[in-house]
């Protein structure tokens, strides 16, 4: 087994409307049970995902926060989001449900940088 | 180098899935090896056998059979997005009580495991997305 | 150093502003499928705001499927499909923006 890579998660899409939030958290989980280094990062309408109080049941749909906060029992505590993003959306860090680390361009570029993969979503 | 690819697209819905079939294709003819391709979200629907499209159009689930029969391929298809969706093999179809199966030959089902397997084993991973 | 692919045409103008502000020194752009559009010289100044030193190119059967060869802008380098996996190649990491 060669070196585990680093895997960054980039997710660009808000929860619900289409299944890209539903699906990078699959991946992260199950890269997370095969104890490979995940960063996720939240970016564009991804920052809503970290949002709170999501109650999906009127749409048919299970609770993406509260998937969110099952990230830490598989070791997944690398979380980022967009400054800029939260900016563009009106939203405060304060605002946000689940804690991540806030990041510029600049270091979103950095990110990238140091990891080995990066998946969109 | 050793290539795995990620199809998140529909076929005929999204382009993506044509580049992703051409950029397959390309890197073979020039000698790289591609370790696995894995069809999510989306994407499961390039495992449908039954597709049929004009015969004057790209099939493409068959040109990704053809491509896996001559290079050997390993062409996963993500269960849990494709049972959703309605592409089952036998054992699926089986196991829901359905009447019949409809997964491509040349394709298999299986987990998210393989994405990280995937991750794990090649130099490269590279998504086509919608 | 990372090869950048977007697929998005200017319309999803976020998608290309996420992508450009991501570009590390030495890092490529291939656009392609609906971003080969973003190659038109109406969206040179996105590019000429990128700080730092970075490849332009776009997809060829892209471009020639959407009448563009001639009116693409001169600095984007245009590649075939084995041009896209040389790229693959030539840097560490793919990252596709969508």
């Amino acid at each position: 087994m060669p070196d585990k890579k680093k895997v960054l998660i980039i997710n660009r899409r808000a929860p619900y409307g289409r299944s890209n939030a539903r699906d990078s958290l699959d991946v992260a989980l199950t890269c997370g049970v095969f104890e490979m280094p995940i960063s996720i990062l939240f970016a564009d309408d991804g920052v809503f995902q970290l949002i709170g109080n999501h109650q999906a049941g009127d749409i048919g749909q299970k609770n993406l926060s509260a998937n969110l906060a099952a990230l830490p029992m598989y070791d997944i505590d690398q979380l980022f989001v967009c400054t800029e993003s939260l900016n563009t959306h009106g939203l405060t860090f304060d605002s946000l449900e689940h804690s991540a680390t806030q990041l510029d361009q600049t270091a979103i570029q950095q990110l990238i940088q140091d990891h080995d993969v990066v998946l969109t979503f | 180098m050793i290539f795995s690819i990620v199809v998140q697209a529909a076929p005929y819905s999204c382009q993506s899935a044509e580049t992703a079939l051409r950029f397959a294709r390309s890197l073979l003819e020039k000698g790289h090896s591609l370790h696995r391709v894995f069809f999510y979200g989306d994407g499961i629907h390039t495992g449908s056998a039954l597709a049929s499209p004009p015969q004057d159009e790209i099939n493409i689930p068959a040109d990704w059979n053809t491509l896996a029969a001559e290079h050997d391929l390993d062409l996963v298809v993500c269960i849990a997005a494709a049972v959703r969706r309605g592409v089952l093999d036998t054992n699926e179809a089986g196991r829901y009580g359905k009447s019949g199966s409809n997964l491509a030959e040349g394709f298999e089902l299986s987990g998210l495991g393989q994405l990280a397997d995937a991750i794990a084993q090649s130099d490269r991973v590279i998504t086509f997305g919608a | 150093m990372a090869l950048h692919t977007l697929n998005q045409p200017p319309g999803n103008i976020e998608c290309l502003k996420r992508c450009l502000s991501a570009l590390s020194e030495g890092d490529a752009l291939l656009l392609i499928e609906d971003g080969v559009l973003a190659s038109l010289p109406a969206y040179a100044a996105h590019y000429d705001q990128i700080k730092v030193n970075i490849s332009l190119y776009a997809l060829q059967a892209d471009l020639a499927a959407r009448g563009l060869n001639d009116l693409k802008d001169n600095r984007f380098i245009v590649v075939d499909d084995g041009g896209f996996v040389d790229l693959a190649c030539e840097h560490d990491k793919v990252v596709s923006w969508y």
